[in-house]
């Protein structure tokens, strides 16, 4: 189902000297199935936007619609949105505490309140999804690399089936494969499942690679959203607030400058190749 | 001899079970035998778990290996009168900047290495000016560490190690929570460092376009250096960088691209402006 903020608007510690503004008048339309990136310096209100989606965080004023609801209507069963909207926190694997991974990835359903066969189904189910075999199920989450326990938080949250996704920089930390690896499961299952994901990222050149729409948050504000290209053609104004292009884009405008008759909205490495090898005439 | 060097350094987790027997051995750190030059920039890669921070826990003496042996200055780290002076000469940055800011004034907190070292009150604060100065930060003294950004955080968290008036600064992963920004905030500081104060640079580090301006890249891959050299020699070899879970800078990879398309394009490029000026000459 679509998520809809109306004038959505956060304040810490309202009507103290310490009043701040996290969120100001955010409107979005996230519909079904989307791959969206979500990106802002630190500060800028990406995690608290966030766990507005899910209901962690109640707005200031303004409203939040799933489907056809208002989530802050009086009746409004905050826990089934909760596993609905799965959220993964940064570094989730802080998160594992079971004695092994299938037990671990057990605990959403489980209080879900399913039967015994359901939630081993869902468990196997997810596990497989992350492409983690059997032969994880009886570790100690312990034992695994940082990769792969990220692996199994994403998983506990895809047991409970979520529409939408939420993942606040699931790679931080990750070397290159690890990072690849995460993004491209996430990818597979957004196809697969047509699930919502919403990425927030500080990679620029991976934001631009997996996702369909980009978000930009500035002090509370959603300033850019649209397109990887159009949003990515701002590239002047991103560096402004903190933020920049992926690589290529500046190699385009460069090797424009010089004369080179390239596009200079290419955001990936396939894209800038296909551009400069007609640009050359091959 | 330089400021850093190993002889056959080995370091190996110990799991024991409920009976206190050694469960199972794991070999972090296999056999490396490395030598930093004092005032050398050197980046260290390789996938999670191949043993670089367990490498630069032992620039510091906060493990000891298991066998053979690392100098740092002129200390073996096993010398255990030699610890101070040790953890004086290298200090080390971590990635996660909360972890490591103690005091509730980021001045306080620059001062706090310094203080815990003995050194005179009038020094202390000497110090803090000087390290606040070298890594950008003098406008935010009185500034409560929370109130900064990731990137100016870390920028305090080096500012403490330099009042520490180190040789050498270890940094483990300082940009890995970062945004765009802060990363290019603490690398500049860091390369600033390095120029301006000589200070030896040893970056551990997941993005390959940090790694570009060392001096020297060393690459490990379970628990042994692989693959060591000028970052131009290394990102050159894209396919066995691939092999050991790393990457190459987007550029290299492209030009990478590229030649397998028939361009003539250098195998050592980097930056945008090397391929804006290669692809320029086969116009």
């Amino acid at each position: 189902m679509s998520i809809t903020l109306k004038n959505v608007s956060y304040c810490y510690n309202q009507g103290t000297a310490m009043e701040a503004h996290a969120l100001k008048n955010v409107n979005l339309e996230i519909p079904d199935g989307q791959f969206i990136g979500l990106i802002g310096h630190t500060g800028s209100g990406k995690s608290t936007l966030i766990q507005h989606l899910n209901g962690l965080v109640r707005a200031t004023s303004g409203e939040i619609w799933y489907g056809d609801r208002n989530i802050y209507e009086e009746g409004f069963r905050m826990k089934e949105l909760r596993s609905k909207v799965g959220l993964v926190f940064q570094y989730p694997e802080h998160q594992l505490f079971e004695i092994d991974v299938f037990t671990d990835v057990c605990f959403g359903p489980k209080n879900l309140g399913l039967d015994q066969d359901e939630i081993k189904r869902r468990a196997v189910e997810s596990l497989s999804l992350v492409g983690l075999d059997e032969s994880y199920y009886e570790k100690s989450p312990f034992e695994l690399s940082g990769g792969e326990k990220r692996r199994v938080a994403i998983a506990g949250v895809l047991a409970m089936r979520p529409e939408v996704l939420i993942l606040d920089e699931p790679t931080a930390g990750l070397d290159p494969k690890g990072r690849d690896d995460i993004l491209d499961q996430v990818a597979y299952l957004q196809k697969e499942r047509q699930i919502t994901v919403v990425l927030v990222s500080h990679s620029m050149e991976d934001v631009a690679k997996y996702v369909d729409r980009i978000i930009v948050m500035n002090h509370g504000e959603a300033v850019f959203d649209g397109s990887v290209k159009e949003v990515f053609s701002h590239y002047k104004e991103l560096e402004a607030i903190g933020l920049a292009a992926p690589q290529v884009t500046y190699l385009m405008h460069g090797l424009k400058e010089k004369g080179f008759d390239v596009d200079e909205n290419a955001t990936t490495i396939e894209e800038a190749k296909a551009s400069i090898l007609s640009a050359l005439g091959r | 001899m330089g400021i850093i060097k190993t002889a056959k350094l080995i370091y190996e987790y110990v799991q024991h079970d409920e009976e206190n027997k050694v469960a199972e051995v794991n070999r972090a750190v296999d056999a490396v035998d490395i030598d930093i030059e004092t005032g050398e920039f050197v980046a260290v890669l390789g996938h999670n778990g191949s043993g670089k921070s367990t490498l630069a826990k032992h620039m510091n003496a906060l493990l000891l290996p298991t066998e053979g042996t690392i100098w740092v200055g002129e200390d073996d780290t096993k010398n255990e009168g030699a610890l101070w002076k040790i953890r004086q000469t290298a200090g080390m940055v971590f990635q996660n900047p909360d972890n490591q800011i103690v005091a509730s004034i980021v001045e306080e907190d620059v001062g706090f290495g310094p203080e815990n070292m003995g050194v005179e009150t009038r020094k202390i604060w000497e110090r803090v000016d000087e390290s606040l100065k070298a890594v950008g930060m003098t406008a935010y003294r009185t500034f409560s560490p929370n109130r900064l950004s990731g990137g100016q955080k870390q920028r305090v968290a080096i500012a403490g190690v330099m009042a520490m008036r180190p040789k050498c600064i270890v940094l483990d992963e300082p940009t890995a929570m970062l945004d765009p920004n802060g990363r290019k905030e603490v690398i500049r500081t860091v390369r600033e460092l390095n120029e301006k104060e000589n200070i030896t640079v040893i970056l551990i580090t997941h993005y390959m376009e940090e790694a570009i301006s060392a001096d020297r890249i060393i690459v490990m891959d379970d628990g042994k250096v692989v693959m060591e050299g000028k970052p131009k020699e290394v990102f050159s070899q894209v396919d066995r960088l691939k092999e050991y879970r790393l990457d190459v800078p987007q550029m290299t990879e492209l030009a990478f691209e590229l030649r397998k398309e028939g361009l003539t394009l250098p195998e050592d490029i980097l930056t945008i402006e090397e391929m804006v000026e290669a692809l320029c000459r086969l116009r």
